[in-house]
């Protein structure tokens, strides 16, 4: 566990949560971001890295992943800290005023100002919607690999047809009493050479490979025993199993943020259109995840929400300065913060 | 043209279709469940629907981008599309489509 103190934390480094720092650091707030991903970026990365987009102002064509290299880049002189692979779980007010945002890693974020710039939520696994799963996840139902050690001698089955899929199956299959891929196509969108090793590892024996799709969870006490699969040919049949590990990808739910006692309105934050401050003085909603008369949900307005944000983060966090407003292109003094005078 | 949507419930919707629009965008507007993460560029199976009632033979075949996407989505059938990738057109007045489980 561990406390830190600081002017702003902002939960989600995603295009917008990166320009918020930047905006914050003209204005020397020092800022922690917190995301459930293990890199910045948020669906720029997550979801079309290399996708192009073309409506960022001043760069004609740019892909998710560059509009990230290129705001990490920006915030560089600002040094913010990341705190990766955390969901933002829990936002206490302290009698200081002040704001503590847990994580689920158990870290926590004292600061006066809280930025949320989450956009749909938290990235969480895609849960096949399979009657009665709940019931055993974390038992014999994971939907990631932490601890390898802990699945051997399992007889387990792993769904998906991505590179999560086949690389666990290509990685697991040493060390599992027995393990089959299945997956609702022979063909599959992971990378042609894990392709070709699960293809070899099927034809020595080593795995199976059922096209299928899984219907139905058979055991008790979370205690998985086996399921059910069904294709068009063979209709439906049971395969035993005592592990499944399905592997959909990553879905957006709003997650812990529901319950911060923020106004919430069909999971969307309002926010007031000078300062994007919530109804809760001291948090911000920028981004996707605020709503008001005229939004939009474009990168572009959330850098412009991020700007505003940040003038009255600065009287939170200063009350007894004086904001001086200069811009980048004559201020020697923010050329100095940005390195380049 | 018409789209006529089923619901997770059950429930059905006859929806205003508009040329040029995508099936994903329709049901979106018109308040439907379907979550479209990516926004409709094809990269995260979230606008799952089944294209119903002898309509997905008269689709227009799902490209390689598709089909690979609908590696992400769940309870995948044969009649399985992502919404974002079909266009409304007259042809297609009165398509049937569900929304898939999320």
């Amino acid at each position: 566990m561990s406390t830190i103190e600081t002017d702003v934390a902002i939960i989600g480094a995603g295009p917008i949560g990166l320009f918020a720092v930047f905006e914050l650091g003209l204005l020397d707030l020092k800022a922690h971001l917190v995301d459930i991903l293990d890199r910045p970026g948020g669906q720029c990365t997550e979801l079309y890295p290399e996708k192009p987009i073309y409506d960022i102002p001043g760069l004609p064509v740019v892909t998710g992943q560059e509009l990230t290299d290129r705001l990490l880049e920006q915030v560089k002189p600002f040094h913010p800290t990341f705190h990766l692979n955390q969901m933002a779980s829990g936002l206490e007010k302290l009698p200081d005023g002040r704001w503590k945002l847990s994580t689920d890693a158990d870290e926590h974020i004292i600061a006066p100002v809280v930025v949320i710039a989450a956009g749909g939520g938290s990235f969480v696994p895609k849960r096949p919607p399979i009657p009665g799963i709940d019931a055993y996840e974390g038992k014999s139902v994971h939907y990631a690999v932490r601890k390898m050690e802990e699945f051997r001698g399992k007889n387990i089955l792993i769904a998906g047809g991505g590179d999560s899929a086949l690389d666990w199956t290509i990685n697991l299959a040493p060390i599992a009493a027995k393990l089959t891929l299945v997956h609702h196509r022979d063909g599959f969108r992971a990378a042609q050479h894990s392709v070709n090793q699960m293809r070899e590892l099927a034809a020595h024996g080593k795995i199976n490979f059922e096209v299928a799709s899984v219907k139905a969870l058979h055991g008790d006490g979370g205690h998985l025993h086996a399921v059910t699969l069904s294709n068009p040919e063979k209709k439906e049949w049971e395969h035993a199993c005592n592990t499944f590990i399905p592997f959909f990808g990553l879905t957006i739910k709003l997650g812990p943020i529901a319950d911060f006692g923020l106004n919430l309105t069909e999971n969307l934050i309002g926010v007031d259109t000078a300062k994007f401050q919530s109804t809760t003085p001291g948090i911000f909603a920028i981004g996707d995840i605020n709503t008001y008369a005229g939004k939009l949900k474009l990168i572009l307005s959330g850098f412009h929400e991020a700007a505003l944000m940040a003038q009255e983060a600065f009287h939170i966090c200063r009350p007894n300065e004086k904001l001086r407003f200069q811009y980048t292109t004559s201020s020697s003094n923010l050329q100095k913060k940005l390195g380049v005078a | 043209m018409k789209i006529i949507a089923t619901d997770r419930e059950g429930a059905e919707h006859t929806l205003k279709g508009r040329d040029g629009w995508t099936v994903m965008e329709i049901l979106r507007d018109a308040g439907l469940p379907i979550a479209a993460e990516c926004g409709g560029a094809c990269a995260c199976a979230t606008c799952h629907v089944y294209v119903e009632d002898g309509w997905y033979e008269k689709l227009a075949k799902p490209s390689d981008a598709e089909i690979d996407m609908l590696d992400m989505a769940l309870a995948v059938e044969p009649n399985s599309r992502l919404s974002c990738q079909l266009t409304c057109a007259p042809e297609l007045d009165g398509i049937q489509v569900k929304i898939a489980p999320e």
